[in-house]
This record gives C-alpha cells, sequence and structure tokens, in this order.
C-alpha cells in the first residue's frame, strides 16, 4: 500500500517525481481515513502556488479532506476523470484516483518529502 | 411578582446556596467594573399594558402618518397575501425560524423545503435550488463568488440596468474577495448593451426585469459568455409570465423572494432564492433538503451536502453564510401552493395589464413621458421635469412611490420609478393619475 517509488507528505499525500513535473494524489491511509468520497474539488490550470497552500479538496460522505500543494509550481494537469467518478479515489488512490500535475519552481524542495519508509513509520505511528 | 421573572425571592436564594454564590451580583463579578456602570436603570417612565401599547401605536403612526397606498417597488412589490399563509406560518411546528442543527428530526420542515427548492427551480427554469438566503442582494453576491471560483476569473459584468441596492452589496463582496466590477452600457430601450468581454470575466449579471422594470433580451447571451457565468437575478412574479432565465442557459439564478407571500415590512425579513445547475452543486453555498429513503423503504429527508458547511468546514466553507430564511421560505411555499401555476400566472398577468393601463393614462398627461421604450412587466420609470415636485403631490393624494433620488445611482434625475400590482384598484390608478395632473 506504501509503493517504494513514491514520495510522501506528512498531510497523508504521494508524489511522483517526472523531471520538473510532479503528480500528486491522496494516499491508501487518507482516503481509507475519509470514507466513501462523493466529490474532488480540484485546482484550475494555471493556478500557481507555493508549498503548504491549500489547492484542493476532497469531500466524503462525513468530512472534507483538505489538499496542500506538497512543493511549490504552476498547475499544468489535473485528473477531468475525477468530475464523473470520484470513487477513483478510494479504488485506486496511488494510481487512477490522481488529483493533479505541477510544474515545479522549486525543485530543491523535492529533497524534503518522505521516502515510502520515512512515511510508513509516520503513517504506522499514527501521525 | 413580576410576570415575565417566575423565580420568587426564595428560589433564587435556593439557587444561589446550591451554587454557593452569596448574591446573583457575584454572577457577573468577571465583567469590568467600568462596563458594570454602564448597567443602570434607564429611567424610562412606567405604564401599564394597554397606556404602553397606545402610546406605541401614537409612535408609529408619526412614523407612517396616514395609511399611504403603495406603488412602491424597486425590488419589493406589494402583492396580496392569502390568509392561509399566515395562517400556516403560525403553527408552532414551523414558528421556529432558524434553520434546525439537528435537522433530520424536524422532517416537516425539510419536506416544505424539499418542496419549496422544487418550485424555485420549476420557477426559475434551473436543476437544483437551495433552502434559501437572506435576501435576493447577498444571493446575488454570493452568485458571483461562486462563479469566480468555478471559473477563476476576477472580473464582473455589471450593467447599468441593475438595483443599485443589489450593486451595492455585490460591490462590498467583490471589494472583499479582490473581485472588479466593469460597468455594461444601456441602450435607449432601457436594456444592457453587451459589448466586449474581456478576458478573465467571471461573470455577468442580468436583472429581470431590471432596475427600469425593463424586460431584459437573454437570448444569445450565454452563448457569448462561453464558460463565464450568466447570473440572473430576478423577480420570481414576473417568471410567471416571461421565459425564465434557466431556458438561455443561466448558471445561476437568484432573486427576492420577498413578492411571493411575504409583506413589505418596511423593508424586511426578506428572502433570496438561489438556483443552479447540477454541474455547479458542489459549488453552491447554502443548504440543500434531500429526497431519500429510509431503510424500510419510506420516503424521507435529510438536510444534503453539510460537509460544506461552516460548522465542519470552519474558513474552509464554500459560503460563510449557510443559514437561511427559513419562515420567509415557507411563507413562498405556502403562497406558491396556495396560487397554483395559473393563479400565480393571474398574478403576474393583472399586474402586467394594470401597470400598462397606468402607464398609459401618465403619458397621455402633458409633460409626462416614459423614460425608456422597452417592454417593461408592472413598473416603469415615468420622465418628467420635477420629480421631487411630482412625487410630493403623490404623497399629499396618499399614494407613496419610491423616492426619485433611488435612480440617481443609474444616472437618472429627470424621473421617478413606478410599480403596480394586481392589489391596486382603478380608484387609486384614477387618484395617481389626478394627482399627477394637479386636480
Amino acid at each position: 500500500m506504501i509503493p517504494r517509488e513514491l514520495n510522501y507528505t506528512k498531510d497523508h499525500e504521494w508524489v511522483r517525481l517526472e523531471g520538473d513535473r510532479a503528480v500528486v494524489g491522496i494516499t491508501h491511509h487518507a482516503q481509507k481515513q475519509l470514507g466513501d468520497i462523493v466529490f474532488v474539488d480540484l485546482p484550475l490550470v494555471g493556478k500557481k502556488v507555493q508549498r503548504g497552500d491549500q489547492i484542493a479538496s476532497v469531500e466524503s460522505v462525513k468530512a472534507v479532506g483538505e489538499v496542500f500543494a506538497p512543493l511549490s509550481g504552476e498547475v499544468v494537469e489535473v485528473n477531468a476523470s475525477l468530475a464523473g467518478s470520484p470513487d477513483l479515489v478510494n479504488k485506486d488512490p496511488q494510481g487512477q484516483g490522481w488529483l493533479f500535475a505541477l510544474r515545479l519552481s522549486s525543485p530543491a524542495e523535492t529533497g524534503d518529502l518522505l521516502n515510502a519508509a520515512a512515511y510508513e513509520a509516520f503513517a504506522g505511528s499514527g501521525g | 411578582m413580576n410576570p415575565y421573572l417566575p423565580h420568587t425571592p426564595e428560589d433564587v436564594r435556593a439557587m444561589l446556596d446550591r451554587i454557593g454564590v452569596p448574591d446573583v451580583e457575584a454572577l457577573f463579578e468577571d465583567i469590568p467594573a467600568e462596563v458594570q456602570r454602564r448597567n443602570r436603570p434607564l429611567g424610562l417612565p412606567s405604564h401599564d399594558d394597554l397606556a404602553v401599547h397606545q402610546h406605541l401605536v401614537g409612535l408609529a403612526e408619526r412614523s407612517t402618518g396616514r395609511e399611504l397606498v403603495p406603488f412602491l417597488g424597486g425590488g419589493l412589490y406589494d402583492h396580496f397575501i392569502p390568509s392561509v399563509v399566515g395562517h400556516v406560518l403560525s403553527r408552532s411546528e414551523f414558528y421556529t425560524a432558524y434553520t434546525p442543527y439537528q435537522p433530520e428530526v424536524s422532517q416537516g420542515t425539510l419536506s416544505w423545503m424539499f418542496e419549496y427548492q422544487t418550485m424555485i427551480c420549476e420557477l426559475t427554469g434551473m436543476e437544483v435550488a437551495n433552502a434559501s438566503m437572506y435576501d435576493g442582494a447577498s444571493a446575488l453576491a454570493e452568485a458571483v463568488l461562486m462563479a469566480s471560483r468555478a471559473t477563476g476569473g476576477r472580473i464582473v459584468l455589471v450593467p447599468r440596468s441593475l438595483n443599485p441596492r443589489l450593486r451595492d452589496v455585490v460591490s462590498t463582496y467583490a471589494w472583499g474577495a479582490g473581485l472588479t466590477l466593469r460597468d455594461v452600457p444601456c441602450s435607449e430601450g432601457g436594456q444592457l448593451s453587451l459589448e466586449t468581454i474581456p478576458d478573465g470575466t467571471c461573470a455577468l449579471i442580468v436583472q429581470q426585469p431590471n432596475a427600469f422594470g425593463i424586460v431584459e433580451d437573454l437570448a444569445g447571451l450565454k452563448d457569448r459568455l462561453g464558460k463565464a457565468f450568466l447570473i440572473a437575478s430576478a423577480n420570481p412574479i414576473s417568471l410567471a409570465l416571461i421565459e425564465p432565465p434557466g431556458s438561455f442557459g443561466a448558471d445561476v439564478v437568484v432573486g427576492e423572494g420577498q413578492p411571493l407571500g411575504n409583506p413589505l415590512a418596511f423593508g424586511g425579513p426578506l428572502l433570496g432564492f438561489f438556483a443552479t445547475r447540477m454541474d455547479h452543486l458542489r459549488r453552491m453555498p447554502g443548504r440543500v433538503s434531500g429526497q431519500t429513503q429510509d431503510v424500510d423503504g419510506k420516503t424521507g429527508y435529510v438536510m444534503a451536502f453539510q460537509t460544506r458547511e461552516q460548522h465542519i468546514r470552519r474558513e474552509g466553507a464554500t459560503s460563510n453564510i449557510c443559514t437561511n430564511s427559513a419562515l420567509c421560505a415557507l411563507a413562498a411555499t405556502v403562497y406558491l401552493a396556495a396560487l397554483g401555476p395559473d393563479g400565480l400566472r393571474q398574478v403576474a398577468l393583472l399586474s402586467f395589464e394594470r401597470a400598462h393601463a397606468l402607464a398609459e393614462r401618465i403619458t397621455a398627461l402633458p409633460g409626462y413621458d416614459l423614460a425608456f421604450s422597452g417592454p417593461f412587466f408592472h413598473e416603469f420609470v415615468v420622465r418628467c421635469d420635477a420629480p421631487e415636485a411630482a412625487v410630493e403631490r403623490l404623497r399629499r393624494a396618499g399614494i407613496a412611490v419610491v423616492p426619485p433620488d433611488f435612480l440617481h445611482p443609474l444616472g437618472i434625475r429627470d424621473g421617478f420609478l413606478v410599480a403596480v400590482t394586481e392589489k391596486r384598484t382603478e380608484t387609486e390608478l384614477e387618484r395617481f393619475v389626478a394627482a399627477l395632473e394637479g386636480r
């Protein structure tokens, strides 16, 4: 459930680095905590964000989870399939349920992301 | 013993002893002494119930003068309210106006809210409506914020023909949200004339009928706007006669619901209605009552989409106004149910016919004309040389119209606004014309 090739944040988001691009979603653990997801509010393409800005929200039947930008950059793509099938975030959070892609403006920030082992330890400790 | 303070001195003593406090004042010790000093008797005269009542009636008469016949418009209108409306409102099951925070125990409230939403959708030609907002002005401002959230645009196109009160409220919200308002000019006919649509436009506001009473032509506007929102602020009674904004692709239809079964009441409380398309459902502010089935397959109602509201999302809420005007919305629901589609159409038609009859007679007088040539519903701007003097003559004849300075922000200094509803009688129309003539 915590693939080695991804990076993570303490906000339970995952990041897949592809050159100067980063694809972002919420982790398996996060979707499980939220329950059945009914709506994903995605940013508009072209939006510029700083690391830590609230950028999206994931709404389940019982709560709304806020998604923060794990890295600074510009939104270059959003997952359009989520408009019709928000449940992809439950079914395949770390694949087809990706949220958005950023073009990074401060690539050095990637050094602060957690690797799979560090995230596993964090999530396992009740973080 | 004071009838409103049922505790005897013995009761008070027993309660103080129980919690171990020497006297009532001690309960307020943590209020600073300086503030407490202000809490002194007001020195009001003391009279019996009847004398107080007579005194207050006297004060009220000084405010209103003798009963004026209202030809008032500008957003609120004097329609007849069937007595069944007041009767249903005053039932104790409904009379608590506040929105329920443990809603599912209030199935009756949720079921009329669902009916209200359904009626608003039918009137506006839209797909989903919320359970109401404070008033038409704040509903319009919320629609503008929603358009900006949905499109990312920050420019709002505002016609010169928008009610200045609505414009003021939108402008206040826009200031807070960092949005810019741009004027859209107005034609000779009194209709908006949309020229260029700047990049970054999130919405065009259209008032239907507009502040001059003129019916706007909505055809083709949405096509020109593209993804920017077409927001209509509509008079609900007019929608029984004219094609609803929903038929022209409007993204949001809002309006002041007061004409539906709510009194003028010196300007409030009011009722904002808000309707949109299913595509925008999750961005819509306010509460929504939803129909569903319980485990036994029986129909039941729930408060839907609460997850976006402020008591759960705090500063992340879709809107920080998630409450509604429940009692006013109930009045609208009972009013619409009592009249039915044909009754509402009749109210609209009578208002239309009487307004046109009065306009015809006014324009037959020398020195009086209509300010605009466009089609109007039940309200129109009379153009004349000295509007203040004309309005004063009307007032002396026992007739109230909106003061002419209402139109000043719209650039009209030689006219005044007249609204006519189904309540205005032939005698009252005649009195209006006679007063203008100086008879």
